[in-house]
This record gives C-alpha cells, structure tokens and sequence, in this order.
C-alpha cells in the first residue's frame, strides 16, 4: 500500500498473572482482590497485536501506530514505562476501569469512540489490531464489537500471521483447529484483526524509543479523559476464576445459519 | 500472634507488597520516567537473562566465558550500558546520573550481585575519564563504549579499572603504587610516549575489557608524580590478561590479575598534562582522580546489599507459609496448612528485622545517590570559580575556611521560620556555590562512607539471618531467591571499592567537621518536631541516641583513657570505628523515617495508592520504629562501651559520666511501645498478599 497502514491497536492492562487474583465482592460489584494495588502488564493478546503491529508499520513505509488504551491512567503510566521502550507508538489514553467485571458492549463503545477522535487517521488505510481475547476476560467479543462500531466488516480472529502481499492483498492465517489454519485473502484496508500469539518474540527494552515515545505518552496521559465504563444493569450471581473447559467439535461445510442456532441453542441451555 | 496492643486491633495492615508506585515515591523518581524506564530495563534483563545464568549453574565457573557473555549484549539491548553517558555521548538521561546507577544496582543485585558488578565496573573504568578526563578523552571513548546503533558497524568498547592500591583521602599512604611510568621517547614538538608497567590484582571486567584506566606513579625524573592513565588492547607491549581469580562470590563478573606492560602516548594521561621545565606534569594525579570518582561509586555497591535483604522477603515469605504443605502433617484449611511457620512469632519477627534493615540501608543508600545528584553540578561550578579565580592548594583550603562561617549561617537561617530570618541574606547564601558546596560535600563525606559501611557490612549479617529463615533450603543452590549466593556475595560488596576499615577511617576523620555536626544537631531538632507528630516512627527514640552520641562525641574528644591517652585518636580504632559505626545506624534510621513520612505525604497524590496507602503508610512505620529502636540499642550500647569502658573500674566514674547516665536513660526509656510496634509489623507479614509464584526461576 503507498504510503503505508494506520494501524490501531486496543490493548491494556491486566494483573500480572503471578499475582494471586481472588474475586471479591465490593460496594459496586465484584472486583479482585486488591486490584489497584496488583503489579499490571499489557495484556499478553494486545501484546502480541502490538508486536506485530509494529512489525507491519516497520516494514511498510509511511505507516503509524497508535496504541489505544482503556485503563486507570496511573496505572497506564506504570505500564508505559515498559511497554514505550518496546516498540513505537502514540498512545491514547481513555481513563475508566480495566477490570475483567465490565460490559465488553461498553468498552467496545468507549474504544470506538476513543479511535474515532484521533487526529489524522485515514479510514481507508486503517487496520484495527487487538487481541483475540483478554487475560482478563476471555469472552473474545470485544473487538468484534469494535469493529462493527467502526463500520469494519473484513474482521479476522485468532491471527498469528499477516502478510501483505506484493499485489497489496493481505493474506491472514487465523486460527482453527489442531493446529490448522483458516487463511484468508483480505483485499485491503480497513480490516479488523484479533490477534491470538502472532510470531513475533516480545522485543527487548528500549530507552530510546522510550524517550522518543515519552514525547507524546506523557501528553496523552495528561489529557486523558474520563470514560465511563461499567455494567451497570449487569447482577453478576457468582463470579469465580476460570476453569480450564474446551468442548470442540470439528464440522465442515455448515450454513452460519445453523452454527448460529445451535450456539442460541446451547446458550439457552 | 499477640495483637494486645489496642492499636493494632484496629489498624489497617499492609495488603499486597509494596510495587513501583510506592518505591518511586519513598526513593523520590516519581515524576523522572526516564528513571523509571531505566528501572524496568534493568528489571527485564535482571530476572531474564541474569536469573536463568544463575539458575542454570554459571556462577559455577571463575572464568569469564560466552554464556556470561550474555549479560553484556543483554545490557547493550536494554540500554543499561548507556545510563552512564549524556544524550551528547549517546546516553538518553541527561545530568547526574547517581540515583539512575542506584537503581540500576538494585534491580540486578536484586538477582544477582556479580551481574550488577559486572554492568558496574565498566562505568567505574569511564568515571576517571567522566570525572577528570579531557574533553577529547571524553569524547573518544565515551562514544566507543556507547553500542553500535542499528547499521553502525563497529564494536562496543569495555574498560576496567585498574587500581588495587590502598585509597586516598583517609590518611593510608596513597604514593604506593605499583603502577610505574617513564618517558621512552620524546622528540621535539611531539607528543612525549611512555612506557607503562602495571599489575593489577581483582580487576573487574578484565575478561574482556578493550581498555583499562590504571593507576600509576612516575619512575621517572621527567613525570612528576603520579597520574590515572588509559591503556588500550591494541597498544604497542604485552596486554596480559592475566591469571583469573578464583573467587567464591560474584562470579558473573569477570576478575583477574592483570600484567600490563605497554608503549602509549603522553595524551592517554586522564585530565592531561602540562610541560614545565621539560617535566611533564599530569594535570590530575592519581589520588585527585580517584577521589572524585569512588565517592560516587561506592553508593550504589551499598544499594545492592540493601537490594539482596529486600529481595528475600517474598521468597522467605512463600518459603513460611508453604512449610507445611505437600505431606500429611496438615490438611487444607487448617493454620498449620495456611500460615506454615507464619504461626510462629519468632520467623514473623525474624523477617521483620531483615525487612527492615533492607528499607533503612535503601534508604540510606538512594539519599547519598539523590545527595551527589545535587552535588555534582554544584562540584563543577566550583572547580570553574576557582579555576576563573586562580585558587588552588593552600589557597583553596584557606578560602573555604572562611567560608565555613557562611555556611553554618546558612544553615542556622534555613532552619529558621521564614518569617523570622533575614530574607535577603538567606537568598544570598542559598545562591553562593560555595556555601551550597561546602554544606553539601560535609553530608557527602559522611553519608557515602556510611552507607558502603553500613548497608554491605551489616546487611551482610541480615542476609545470613535470611539464609537463616529458609531452613536447609538456605544453603542449597536452588534456594528461591538465591538466598545462599546472596549472602556469600555481601562479604565482597564490603570489600570491594574500599573495605570496612577504609570506610571507619574516612567517617572517623570527616565526621569531626563543623559543618556536619551542625547539620546534625538539626537533624535532631527536625526529629524532634517528627516524634511529636509521628510518634509512632520511633523518631524520639531515635532523636534520643543522636543526642547521646553527640554528648559522647564531645566527651571522647577532651576525655583520656585510664591510662593518660587520649580516647578520639584518628589510630585508636577501638574507640573510632565502633564510635562511627554507631553513627551509621543512626543515618540509616533517620533517613528511613523520611522516607515513610514522603510516602504519607504525597501518596494520596497517586490514586493507585488510595487503597492500599494507609496499610502501607502503617506497615512503614511500623518498620521504622523497630529499626529505630535498634539502632538506639546499638548506639546506646556503643557509646556505653566507649564511655566507661575505659575508665579503670566502677570508683573511676565521674560527675561526667552521670549526664551520660541520664542521656542513656533517656534513650532506654523511649524504647516503651517499640515491641508491640514489631508486632504489628509482624502481624502484617503474616497477612500480606504475595504473587503465586517467583517472578524469575530458580
């Protein structure tokens, strides 16, 4: 592509996964235990979609990163210092909760409206980058939802390799089953791509494009706003830490239609 | 556990281990990210690269070779070999860079000490050049030792420093030098070359150094004295090696005994030289270099030891309340399975004391690294002042005698009400170099000497208690935390850059300038104003033993021993060394305080904070007062020592001697409430969260 892709990444903070993380009920609904207080890291899907956005933009001249992130600022800063050293980016901060207890409907909303509001972004040269899932919450819905907000329809999940082709064309491996890929041939940009490891190494610090990236980190700290961002109208009746639980089954050649009402089917139990 | 005390029934414990947010305030980089990046780099590599050489068995080798060769390109990549230089040079934080080395020290020796000697040494090599070095020396080899950057094609320059000779400033003999140095040619209007012989003993980074900054005394009628000068690999002779050192401790970091023997020009001279009379005279000698450059370095060896107590905690806390798992001596649920030997007092308070003589040697340690990041640019401007005016020698000491009166003014008005001193002089004074020189290098004489003394050697002692506190595990190789290595590797940190005795001799000459002493009896006075507010600090015991050891000061000073000699005697060690020691306990005690009470203050600024910052805040002091009521112990016990005994027997004890009584009293007596405070503390480990698991292996 001339002059290169706008890639945007969603990605925040999770609590170290070495941290004891016990549920808690609080005064607005569950939370984890000592949750402002836990050591974060980027969550390890929005990791891997910020390598290899990064990666891209290296490789394709013209391109530019942002990082869009919704989490308590304070908490961004910490991350940041690590994080910033890594890879390129500008970061825009949308100041709200990062906690595995909020509607995924709603931060979907808030980091469409976050994107929306960056100065310069071509739509036409836009990828959307995220993880195909969060540490935190593993529903794998949100940048699906995303997507849609932002009226992007080529949506590929569970990434681990982009390649552009020399006409252009992306050629996207997402993941099935056993090991197998799905690989699919997107046209072009806009695209959307949840990203599940991706191939890329976690790159080593940098101070300086830490500094380089300090430039406009700590401004978009600074001016960050307020996003609301919750479940309210949500009773959670129990919360508890996941399980390890995988129910597959391989099918081909079946209409959506049909894929979609057994999921309705099994929902409804 | 005893909660009796009414307080600690409704105090808030500390919930989770204290992270970043609360460090960055206590040690006072929370508004300085690019020390705080630096911080996390030396994080990524400390407990990634440097953990898994460790765990995979490399300290088992003396030998430098390609595995441990790892730490050095891992440290090029993160950006920890550029800390040093100045963006000009092509390091990325500009100014003083001692609280950024602190940090960095920390975070590897919070791993291992030999990896943090390894990333230390090179800077040591740089420093003679940093410190006095001439702008093209600067230049020249800064810039080498900076990595190549992506499509520049050359290789990463290493030093070593080459000393080995007693150290100046402290009254050793510092002409002995077995450096040596002669002119072997020098033809008209060209640069003069010498010949260099040097062996070196335990020289860091020799492995692999490409240069080595030594130490060397003329031995020749055309060098006057002596001078610090560089030697590269590539130079005309013999740049051997030498054999390695078999030492039992840090063997991340290579050591050997170097034999050099080389031909290099006139110009490698550090600071260079002028011609008079057809003598070259080195600009700097050896001793001025020296000086200058280990009192800074020696700051961040005190860190590590302060960095290894600190690290313990959470291994030894898993290590406690797992002890009991895995068999069929407890079931899940019960208090033996939950809490381990955290049921027992004596492992809760144990760790208590470890932790909190790793908080007030930490604090100690990043106050003197804050305090030479003020002081440096400060040194500078007065060495152009007295350059621009022509004072030096005699002329110079003349002059800041004079000053001295300034300075104590100074001080007396900054400690004064605003409202009540003399605004325009208090501006005047606050904006002479000199003054604020003078004022800052008696803090700098007295609290880089304490902390290498204090934190290595008696962290030394606390790291074997926290061996201690693992059992057998303690003493194996694969003791989480590498607790085993850890305490070994404290008996070089005392050593290395100035052994024990180096540090007793410089505190025991420099504590006895006026304008420390000044400095110190407002610090009683502050401490004072703290133990009203904050009497839960120990703050009154503290300022109780800093009032005791004072008067003992005065007292040792005019006082003579049973036998007609003089007790204060800069060779009488047995009255000095314990005498400085004790004020070491004291500085760390004090600053450790302050440290909490920043905490208290601007936490609430940080609203990851507003959760847990009470607990914290609570917890912190808590460890305060038990450091406190230690070193008040220590300082009483000390100057008791000092003070009658070495007087004949019991009917030799003078009216004199009855103040010491009252002042001893004193302190003893506001130990009251210490122990319910450890309490507290203890009561505190033994609830706080700590993550599942290690966050580097094992």
């Amino acid at each position: 592509m001339d002059g290169g892709y706008h890639i945007v990444v969603c990605g925040s903070i999770v609590p170290d996964p070495l941290q004891t993380l016990a549920p808690v009920e609080g005064p607005t609904g569950p939370s984890l235990k000592n949750e402002m207080m836990l050591p974060a890291v980027l969550d390890p899907w929005a990791g891997h979609a910020l390598y290899e956005a990064a990666h891209l933009a290296k490789n394709m001249p013209g391109s530019k990163v942002w990082l869009v992130s919704l989490g308590p600022k304070q908490k961004l800063q910490q991350l940041m210092m690590s994080i910033a050293q890594k890879v390129s980016f500008e970061l825009v901060v949308l100041d709200g909760p990062a906690g595995g207890f909020t509607d995924p409907c709603e931060v979907a909303s808030v980091l469409a409206g976050g994107i929306e509001t960056i100065q310069g972004l071509d739509r036409s040269r836009l990828l959307l980058f995220g993880g195909c899932a969060s540490a935190s919450r593993d529903a794998g819905v949100t940048m699906q939802m995303v997507g849609e907000q932002l009226g992007i329809t080529d949506q590929f999940l569970g990434v681990d390799e982009l390649v552009v082709q020399p006409d252009g064309t992306l050629k996207i491996l997402e993941r099935s089953e056993g090991g197998q890929y799905q690989v699919s041939v997107c046209a072009a940009a806009p695209a959307l791509l949840a990203w599940a490891t991706g191939n890329l190494p976690e790159p080593p610090n940098n101070p300086q494009i830490g500094m380089a990236n300090m430039r406009t980190v700590m401004p978009a700290l600074q001016k960050a706003l307020p996003a609301k961002v919750g479940a309210e109208g949500v009773s959670f009746l129990s919360v508890e830490l996941p399980k390890q639980r995988r129910e597959t089954r391989i099918v081909r050649d079946m209409p959506p239609d049909e894929i979609a009402r057994e999921i309705v089917d099994w929902i409804k139990g | 556990m005893d909660e009796s005390n009414g307080e600690n029934k409704v105090a808030e414990l500390m919930s989770t281990l204290p992270g970043d947010d609360v460090r960055q305030i206590m040690w006072r980089f929370e508004e300085r990210y690019e020390i705080q990046m630096v911080v996390q780099s030396a994080r990524s590599i400390a407990r990634g690269v440097v953990a898994r050489l460790v765990a995979e068995g490399a300290r088992n080798s003396h030998e430098w070779n390609e595995k441990k060769a790892q730490l050095l390109t891992g440290f090029d990549e993160v950006g920890l070999t550029t800390v040093f230089m100045d963006p000009e040079e092509g390091g990325f934080i500009a100014g003083p860079k001692n609280l950024a080395l602190s940090l960095v020290a920390f975070e590897l020796s919070w791993v291992d000490g030999g990896a943090a000697t390894c990333s230390l040494a090179s800077n040591l090599a740089l420093s003679p050049i940093h410190e006095k070095g001439t702008p093209e020396q600067k230049q020249t080899y800064m810039s080498r030792c900076v990595p190549p950057l992506p499509g520049e094609d050359r290789k990463v320059w290493r030093g070593a420093f080459a000393l080995t000779e007693p150290l100046p400033y402290v009254g050793v003999d510092t002409g002995i030098l077995s450096g040596r140095m002669r002119v072997v040619e020098w033809k008209d209007g060209e640069e003069p070359l010498l010949h260099v012989e040097k062996r070196g003993r335990f020289i860091t980074n020799m492995g692999f150094a490409n240069f080595v900054t030594a130490a060397v005394d003329s031995d020749d009628d055309r060098i006057k004295g002596s001078a610090m000068i560089i030697l590269e690999e590539g130079d005309e002779g013999s740049f051997d090696r030498g054999a390695t050192t078999l030492k039992l401790v840090h063997q991340l970091s290579s050591t050997s005994d170097p034999i050099l023997s080389l031909k290099v020009p006139a110009s490698r001279i550090i600071g260079g030289y002028t011609v008079k009379e057809g003598v070259i005279i080195p600009n700097c000698n050896h001793g001025d270099v020296i000086e200058s450059v280990f009192r800074r370095t020696r700051v961040p060896v005190a860190v590590m030891s302060s960095a290894k107590l600190l690290s313990a905690v959470e291994p030894v806390i898993r290590y406690q309340r797992t002890r009991f798992r895995g068999g069929s001596a407890s079931s899940a649920g019960s208090p033996r399975y939950d809490l381990g030997l955290q049921q027992k007092e004596d492992a809760l308070q144990r760790l208590v004391d470890v932790w909190a003589c790793g908080e007030a040697g930490a604090s100690l340690g990043f106050a003197a690294a804050r305090l030479f990041d003020e002081f440096d640019p400060i040194e500078r401007e007065k060495e152009s002042i007295l350059a621009e005016r022509g004072i030096k020698g005699r002329a110079e000491v003349k002059m800041f005698k004079e000053l001295e009166k300034d300075a104590l003014e100074y001080l007396s008005l900054d400690h004064l009400p605003e409202a009540e001193r003399d605004a325009a002089r208090f501006q005047k004074l606050a904006e002479d170099t000199l003054v604020q020189f003078m004022i800052r290098e008696s803090q700098a004489n007295v609290l880089c000497p304490a902390c290498k003394l204090w934190n290595t050697g008696y962290g030394a002692t606390m790291m074997r208690e926290a061996v201690s506190l693992m059992g057998g595990y303690g003493i194996t190789e694969d003791c989480p935390g590498f607790l085993g290595q850890k305490w070994m590797d404290a008996q070089l940190e005392a050593t290395y850059e100035g052994p024990e005795a180096v540090q007793r001799r410089q505190l025991s000459i420099t504590i006895n300038s006026e304008l420390f002493l000044a400095q110190f009896r407002l610090w009683i006075l502050d401490l004072r104003g703290i133990a009203g507010r904050r009497p839960q600090t120990g703050a009154t015991a503290l300022a109780n033993a800093m009032e005791l050891w004072l008067w003992t000061l005065g007292y040792l000073q005019g006082t003579k021993d049973a036998d007609g000699k003089p007790l204060y005697h800069s060779q009488r060690h047995g009255v000095v060394f314990p005498f400085v020691d004790a004020l070491c306990w004291l500085l760390a005690s004090r600053q450790q305080i302050l440290d909490m009470l920043v905490l208290e203050e601007k936490g609430p600024q940080n609203p990851v904070l507003t959760e847990g910052l009470t607990g914290f805040v609570t917890f912190f002091s808590d460890l305060c007062h038990v450091q406190a009521a230690r070193s008040a112990a220590e300082v009483g016990r000390i100057c008791a020592e000092l003070v009658y005994g070495y007087q004949r027997d019991l009917a030799a004890i003078k009216d004199d001697d009855a103040t010491f009584a009252v002042l001893r009293h004193k302190v003893d007596a506001s130990l009251a409430g210490a122990r319910l405070f450890k309490d507290r503390a203890a009561a505190a480990v033994s609830k706080v969260m700590i993550p599942e698991a290690l966050d580097y292996p094992m």
